[in-house]
């Protein structure tokens, strides 16, 4: 008869055998055995965060980065209450999570115990699933079904609520290899009939696009996308979610799409006559006003969620499917079929596109005495060769992280597109530089954002992360502005950041390096020097032009093609 | 491109066989909240098998929005199989319990009104009846309106039951 070992020392042995190396979290009186068992051994590596949100958007970074499940450990109460805005945050984007949280134990439930909350209840609505342990018998199971429905199909966040007396009880221990669970069979495979139909429609395409989303990243299917598209002589827009799963120097790549996408990208969206949408999901900030959107096209949309398929946007083919699968049986076809890549030179189709692409909309002014926030960006993707993990918050720098820093790599761009949550740049570079302790690890954030999360800091001294802050400071919530600007007859009510501190200074004192940039002809060198230093967190505060716009941009309620332009750009301003 | 937002709305009867554990009505319940979907009425009990429940939802919406209301209920990991009844040969009952004022004259006048509907008076006292009475919606809309409104004191009902005709079944 195998041994009987108590609930915490089970959990962390589940842990240990699915695989989990870094555990995100917080210690508190509902997980006090389980911190006891994390104590006793090595396998397992616990990350003390300074917050528990911090916590979730660590192993939110660490999961984008490396593709794993990021895993999350706090308390009852408040410390499960903390973790909902990373919940969320991940279950907008179909990040893998589990999110471990302490409960008080079963015979206090519903008594108002102290820091008792319902984690069920608050959590349901942003989770892909959630599950309470009232047995210590169900504990092993439970969390190998965790992992299973977070990580398979269309992924997502999953919370398992652990009471405290179930971490007290005895159980043996058996970890199961699998788990079946007849309610959840996630579709693998698209249907072979309804490919076929989409290559006939894609080969007969005069006007084609390809828009691809964050789906592809998480199908892990970027070389047969990057092959796709190589294939057909097709080009191609990638949402904010979907870059670098092809590669955005590519030639084939015309840039983002949606709001604050590229003139030719929007414009090729509106004027195609076959969309080929591929683990993209049609959200709002892409699409525009929907009575003009994609006014021309047959529309195919490959998703391995179903759900996902004609919610906002009527298909004629749709698919369902894991990207990867579906793709390779595209390209197995388009082999066969004997299609000859599109000239770029001479193909009418192409030559629309690079007449919208001779706007140049993302050119900026590059004589200004102040710092370019845009130039900034072009610089660090110098200083880094164009090889870092971005990661980013929300707002102006987050576009123009996306529109000047080209990725050609998957899992290299991480920001929260879905949820906006602003706070999420700084404990999301510490998971993905906890996973590549040697890669160049990015945060682009502004001085609103940054100091949502700015007690990480110290987490970040305590593991030795070497993180660099590109702090872009123009003293505004600059999207706010620019909507106040554009929307509001500037009335910029509440937008400024007033009583900003010491950025250097609060650097130092927790420990780090400081920097301030004030003049553009320093930034270059700032960043070199900065990133030469391997081994120590750098805060650069940059004192950008706090005027600066994001262009091109589509005003809410607009549609994909009439969008304004930088002040000067072209002679088209509206299309 | 845009999905219709001026289709025509129509009610569905959706039959869901689901994982008979706590928390599952609620999933479903707060799926329908958060995306802002009607229920009409909503009835759920185990299932000869105890680690199954059946749920019987009655919803509306345009063909899309019904659509999605499929898709998503089929998305919840605790939902096993659903079935939209609408447009599938089917049928569908509801239970009501009527309680009635029934003193002098209106004794008779009631019990006939009974027999039409071919329901029965399951509690009699000196100044009430309780009708039990079975069948679709519309007979029970159609019983409330043709009693006295002065009489009716207490009307229940259980909403929806629906099931395939035939040897089509919904099982887990």
């Amino acid at each position: 008869m195998a041994e009987r070992i108590r609930g915490a020392e089970i959990f962390v042995r589940a842990l240990a055998d699915e695989g989990v190396e870094h555990v995100f979290g917080y210690p508190g009186g509902a997980v006090l055995h389980i911190y006891d068992e994390l104590f006793k051994q090595d396998r397992v590596k616990h990350i003390l965060v300074r917050h528990e949100q911090g916590a979730t958007h660590a192993a939110d970074g660490y999961s984008r980065a490396t593709g794993k499940p990021g895993v999350v450990l706090v308390t009852s109460g408040p410390g499960a209450t903390n973790t909902v805005t990373g919940i969320a945050t991940a279950y907008l984007d179909s990040i893998p999570l589990v999110v471990f949280t302490g409960q008080v134990p079963t015979d206090l439930i519903g008594n108002d115990a102290f820091q008792e909350v319902d984690c069920i209840g608050i959590t349901r609505p942003c989770v892909k699933h959630n599950f309470l342990v009232e047995r210590v018998e169900d504990l092993a199971e439970t969390i190998k079904k965790a992992f299973y429905v977070a990580t398979t199909g269309r992924p997502g966040p999953v919370v398992v609520d652990i009471p405290k007396d179930v971490t007290a009880a005895e159980t043996e221990y058996h970890y199961p290899e699998k788990v079946e669970m007849r309610s959840y069979r996630p579709t693998v495979r698209g249907h072979s009939g309804q490919i076929k139909r989409a290559i006939d429609l894609i080969l007969g395409a005069k006007k084609p696009m390809v828009y691809t989303g964050g789906g592809v990243v998480l199908g892990n299917a970027a070389s047969e996308l990057t092959q796709f598209v190589h294939l057909l002589g097709y080009p191609i827009t990638q949402t904010l979610m979907g870059l670098g799963a092809f590669p955005c120097t590519d030639p084939h790549f015309i840039g983002m799409l949606g709001m604050h996408g590229t003139y030719e990208a929007n414009m090729g969206m509106h004027e195609c006559d076959v969309l080929i949408a591929i683990g993209a999901r049609f959200d709002d900030r892409v699409t525009g006003d929907l009575k003009s959107f994609c006014p021309y096209a047959k529309i195919i949309h490959v998703d391995v969620d179903p759900a996902s398929i004609a919610k906002n946007v009527k298909v004629d083919v749709p698919i369902v499917g894991d990207v990867l699968n579906v793709l390779s049986e595209m390209n197995q076809h388009l082999q066969t079929s004997g299609h000859r890549p599109l000239d770029r030179e001479n193909h009418p189709w192409w030559k629309q596109i690079k007449d919208w692409q001779s706007i140049d909309c993302l050119r900026y002014d590059k004589t200004s005495d102040r710092i370019k926030p845009q130039a900034v960006i072009e610089s660090v993707y110098r200083a880094t060769k164009g090889d870092a993990y971005v990661t980013s918050d929300v707002g102006q720098h987050q576009m123009w992280a996306a529109q000047y820093y080209p990725f050609d790599k998957p899992r290299r761009w991480i920001n929260s597109g879905g949820l906006g949550t602003m706070g999420f740049g700084l404990p999301a570079a510490m998971g993905v530089q906890l996973a590549y302790p040697d890669a160049d690890v990015a945060c682009i954030t502004g001085e609103a954002s940054f100091v949502m999360c700015i007690q990480e800091l110290s987490t970040c001294l305590q593991y030795n992360l070497p993180i660099k802050v590109i702090n872009l400071n123009n003293r505004y919530m600059g999207m706010v502005r620019q909507w106040q600007e554009f929307f509001y007859d500037r009335r910029y009510s509440h937008s400024y950041m007033d009583a900003l501190p010491d950025f250097v200074a609060l650097a130092e004192a927790w420990g780090h390096v400081g920097m301030r940039i004030e003049n553009p002809a320093d930034v270059d060198d700032a960043l070199k020097e900065a990133f030469a230093m391997r081994d120590r967190l750098v805060l650069m505060d940059f004192i950008t032009d706090q005027t600066e716009n994001v262009y091109p941009m589509v005003a809410a309620g607009k549609g994909q093609h009439e969008m304004h332009l930088a002040p000067g750009t072209g002679e088209r301003e509206l299309a | 491109m845009q999905l219709d937002a001026q289709a025509p709305v129509k009610s569905h009867t959706i039959s869901i066989l689901l994982e008979n554990e706590a928390g599952a009505l609620c999933r479903v319940a707060n799926m329908f909240s958060a995306r802002a979907y009607n229920i009409e009425s909503l009835t759920v009990a185990p299932t000869e098998d105890p680690s199954v429940s059946r749920m019987t939802v009655v919803t509306s919406g345009s063909e899309q929005i019904v659509e999605q209301i499929s898709k998503q209920l089929n998305k919840l990991i605790d939902v096993i199989r659903m079935v939209d009844l609408e447009g599938e040969p089917h049928i569908e009952r509801e239970l009501m319990l009527v309680k009635v004022a029934a003193k002098g004259e209106d004794r008779d006048e009631i019990t006939r009104l009974c027999e039409i509907f071919r329901g029965r008076i399951v509690d009699v006292t000196d100044a009430s009846f309780i009708i039990e009475l079975t069948g679709e919606s519309s007979k029970l809309d159609a019983f409330v309106e043709a009693m006295d409104d002065r009489l009716v004191i207490e009307v229940v009902r259980s909403g929806v039951l629906g099931i395939l005709r035939g040897q089509r079944a919904l099982r887990a």
